[in-house]
C-alpha cells in the first residue's frame, strides 16, 4: 500500500482493485534499481520540479547557517587570503565533478569531490567552496535546480563535507597515524559522507507524495514514497556512487601523501588546532546523528517493509510462492531484541521509534569503537615491522 | 585508449563549448537582452516559482510556451533551446519517473502485460513532473543565455547575496577555465603517451594523480592570486561597477510577469 492511499476517496479506492507497490513484480524493481544505478551515479543534483517550493525553502533555511558559519570561520582564520583560496577550491570541485572514475567491472562514475575538499580545507571552508561550485553549475549549466539550490547545497556541500571530515578525523586522528590508515580513513569518509547525503536526498524525495498531492491523490512533485525512494537512492549509492567517491578521495589522498604530504598537513593546520577540529567534527557528527534519530519516526510514513528486509511472511505476501526453506529455518534462530523496532511496553509508536534509533546508534557506536580500539592496539606492532 | 579518459576529455570539451555559446547569445539584440539584469533575475525566479507552485498541467505548459516565445523574441536559436532541454530532461527525469506510471495507485488507464496497469493518477504525475522540470530548466536557461555573466553576477546582489560571496563566485568562474585547461592538458598529454590498454587499477591511479596534481595546483595558484591581489591594493572587499537604472520598460516587464505568474498559480486552484 502506498503512503498517500488514505487521500483517495472510498469510492475510488474501491475502483482500484490493484495495489501496485506490494505486488510490483521483481523485474520491475530490478529495472528500477538498474535505472537508478545509471542515473543517480551521474550526480545527485536535484533539478527543479522534484521538490515543492516549500521543501526548497526549508532546505535553504537549513543550509543558510552553515554558509554564515563558514564565511565567519574563513574570515577569522584566513582573513583576506580566503577569497582566492575558496574560489580556487570551488573551481577545483567544479572540475573534479566532471572526472570519470573507472570502477572494477567496466563502469565509470562521477564523484562530488566534497569529501576531498573537506579533508584538505576543513568542512566549514569546504561547505562554502562546494556551494559556490553548485551555484555556478545551477546558474550556468542548468545542472541542478535554481529553486532547489538550498537542497543541493545542504545535501552535497554541507552533509558530505561535515560527515566525511568527522569520519576522517576520527579514524586518522593523531600525527602518528600511518599513511595507509589515513588513506583508508579518507576513503571511508567519502563513502559514508556520500551515502548519508544520498539517504537525506531520498528522504526529501520520499516525503513529497505524502505532503503534496492533488485532490485525487496524484503526487505533485517527486512521485515515490519513502519506501521506494530510500532503497532506490541508497542502494545504488552504496554499490556504485559512494565507491566512486571513496576511490577518488582515497586515491588523491594517497597521491598527496606520496608526493606532497605537507599539503594535507597545511590543510589540517588551517584549522586552529587539528585535535580541537577533530572534537568539533565529532560534535557535528553527533548532532547529525541526533537529528537523524529525531527524524526516525519519518519511517512511520513509509508503508511496507524496507526493500530487501522482508521476513518470511512478507516474502509470501510479496508473491513469492515458496519461501526459501533456509530462511524459514534460520529466521526463527535469531529473534531481534527489538522486533520491528518496537518497544511493546510503550504505547507511542513515534517515541519507541526514537528510542529504537537511540539504542541502535548506541550499539553501532560501541561496535565501531571496539573495532577502532582493536585497530589502534595493533598499530605499534605494524610500525615496528 | 581508455574509455574513462576519453569520456573525461569529451565532457571537459563540451563544458567549454556550452559556455562559449552562452556568451555569444547574450550579446545579440533581443527582448530579454534589453532588460535590466536585476529585474530579469527576480522575474525569472518568480516564473520558476510559479511553474513549481502551479497544480495544473495546462498552466505549466502555458509557462513553457511563454518561455519559447521569449526565446524567439530574444534571438535564441529555438531548435537548440528546445533540444538542449528536452534531450536531457527525458533521459534523466523520464527514466526516473517511468515506473511511477504503474506504481502510483489510482483508476486503471491501460492494461499492460504481466498484470501491470498504467494508472490515470500515475500518468498525471509523470506528466506534471516532466513539464515542471522542463519548464524550470528552460526558464533558467533563458536567463543565463540572455545575460552576460558579469551582469548576472552583479544582479545577484539584489537577492542579498553578500559581496564577498559574489566576489568569490566571480573568481571561481574565471578559474574554472584555468583549471579546465590544465586538466585538459594533463589528460591530453597522458593520452598521447598511452598506446596500449590500461588496466582499470592503473587508470584509477592515473586519475587520482591527475586530480591530486590539480588540487595541489589549485592551492598553489590561490596563494599566487592572493599575492597578486595584495600587490595591487586589495583591501578585503571587491568593487563592482554601479548598476544601471531601472527604466519604465523594466517596470512594465515586471508587472506583466507578476500577472502571468499569479494567473498560472491561481488558475483552477
Amino acid at each position: 500500500m502506498a503512503g498517500y492511499e488514505p487521500s483517495l476517496s472510498p469510492k475510488e479506492a474501491q475502483v482500484d482493485t490493484y495495489s501496485p507497490l506490494a505486488r510490483a513484480p521483481r523485474w520491475l524493481k530490478v529495472y528500477y534499481g538498474l535505472a537508478a544505478v545509471v542515473l543517480f551515479t551521474t550526480g545527485m543534483h536535484v533539478p527543479d520540479g522534484y521538490l515543492s517550493p516549500v521543501t526548497c525553502a526549508v532546505m535553504f533555511a537549513l543550509a543558510l547557517p552553515f554558509w554564515v558559519l563558514g564565511l565567519r570561520r574563513v574570515r577569522e582564520t584566513l582573513s583576506a587570503r580566503s577569497a582566492p583560496l575558496i574560489a580556487l577550491m570551488a573551481a577545483f570541485s567544479f572540475v573534479i565533478m566532471m572526472f570519470n572514475v573507472p570502477l572494477p567491472g567496466g563502469t565509470t562514475g562521477h564523484a562530488t569531490g566534497a569529501a576531498l575538499a573537506a579533508i584538505v580545507l576543513g568542512p566549514e571552508v569546504a561547505a562554502i567552496a562546494v556551494s559556490v561550485a553548485l551555484l555556478i553549475q545551477a546558474l550556468l549549466f542548468g545542472d541542478g535546480g535554481i529553486l532547489a539550490i538550498g537542497a543541493n547545497c545542504f545535501n552535497i556541500a554541507v552533509v558530505i563535507p561535515f560527515v566525511s571530515a568527522a569520519v576522517y578525523r576520527w579514524l586518522a586522528s593523531g600525527a602518528s597515524s600511518s599513511a595507509r590508515r589515513r588513506v583508508a580513513a579518507a576513503a571511508l569518509g567519502g563513502y559514508v559522507g556520500l551515502t548519508v547525503a544520498a539517504f537525506l536526498t531520498a528522504v526529501e524525495f520520499g516525503i513529497q507524495p505524502a505532503l503534496f498531492h492533488a485532490a485525487d491523490g496524484a503526487p505533485l512533485y517527486a512521485p515515490y514514497p519513502l519506501a521506494v525512494a530510500i532503497p532506490a537512492m541508497v542502494i545504488p549509492h552504496l554499490l556504485v556512487a559512494s565507491v566512486v567517491e571513496a576511490a577518488l578521495t582515497g586515491l588523491v589522498v594517497a597521491y598527496l601523501l606520496r608526493i606532497n604530504p605537507q599539503l594535507l598537513r597545511a590543510g589540517e593546520g588551517a584549522q586552529p588546532a587539528a585535535e580541537a577540529g577533530g572534537r568539533r567534527g565529532l560534535r557535528v557528527l553527533w548532532l547529525v546523528l541526533a537529528a537523524l534519530v529525531v527524524a526516525a519516526p519519518l519511517g512511520l510514513l513509509a508503508p511496507g517493509t524496507a526493500w530487501g528486509e522482508w521476513g518470511a511472511e512478507e516474502l509470501a505476501e510479496l508473491g513469492l510462492g515458496a519461501v526459501p526453506r533456509g530462511l524459514e529455518r534460520l529466521g526463527a534462530l535469531w529473534g531481534a531484541p527489538l522486533p520491528d523496532y518496537d518497544l511493546p511496553s510503550l504505547g507511542n509508536a513515534g517515541l519507541s521509534y526514537v528510542l529504537s534509533a537511540v539504542i541502535g546508534v548506541a550499539v553501532t557506536v560501541l561496535v565501531v569503537w571496539l573495532f577502532a580500539a582493536l585497530l589502534a592496539s595493533r598499530r605499534p606492532a605494524e610500525g615496528s615491522r | 585508449m581508455s574509455r574513462a579518459l576519453e569520456r573525461s576529455l569529451g565532457e571537459i570539451g563540451a563544458r567549454l563549448e556550452q559556455s562559449l555559446f552562452a556568451e555569444e547569445v547574450s550579446r545579440r539584440a533581443g527582448l530579454l537582452q534589453s532588460l535590466d539584469p536585476r529585474v530579469k533575475v527576480v522575474t525569472t525566479l518568480a516564473l520558476i516559482v510559479a511553474a513549481n507552485l502551479a497544480r495544473r498541467a495546462p498552466a505549466i505548459a502555458g509557462l513553457y510556451l511563454l518561455a519559447l516565445l521569449l526565446a524567439w523574441a530574444s534571438a535564441v536559436p529555438l531548435g537548440l533551446f528546445v533540444r538542449r532541454v528536452w534531450l536531457a530532461v527525458p533521459l534523466f527525469t523520464g527514466l526516473v519517473a517511468l515506473p511511477a506510471l504503474v506504481l502510483t495507485p489510482g483508476p486503471v488507464l491501460a492494461q499492460l502485460p504481466l498484470g501491470l496497469a498504467v494508472t490515470r493518477t500515475g500518468a498525471v504525475t509523470v506528466l506534471l513532473l516532466l513539464l515542471r522540470v522542463g519548464t524550470s530548466v528552460s526558464l533558467g536557461l533563458l536567463l543565463v543565455l540572455t545575460t552576460p555573466w558579469p551582469a548576472l553576477l552583479r544582479a545577484l546582489t539584489v537577492l542579498r547575496v553578500p559581496d564577498t560571496l559574489v566576489l568569490i563566485v566571480g573568481m571561481t568562474y574565471r578559474y574554472i577555465y584555468v583549471l579546465l585547461r590544465l586538466a585538459n592538458d594533463m589528460f591530453l598529454s597522458r593520452k598521447s603517451r598511452v598506446v596500449s590498454r590500461l588496466s582499470a587499477a592503473r587508470e584509477r591511479q592515473m586519475q587520482g594523480a591527475i586530480a591530486g596534481t590539480l588540487l595541489a595546483r589549485s592551492l598553489h595558484t590561490s596563494g599566487e592570486v592572493y599575492l597578486t591581489m595584495q600587490s595591487r591594493g586589495f583591501r578585503g572587499y571587491g568593487q563592482t561597477l554601479r548598476p544601471g537604472r531601472v527604466t519604465w520598460r523594466d517596470c512594465l516587464w515586471a508587472a506583466a510577469v507578476a500577472l502571468v505568474a499569479a494567473l498560472a498559480v491561481l488558475v483552477a486552484r
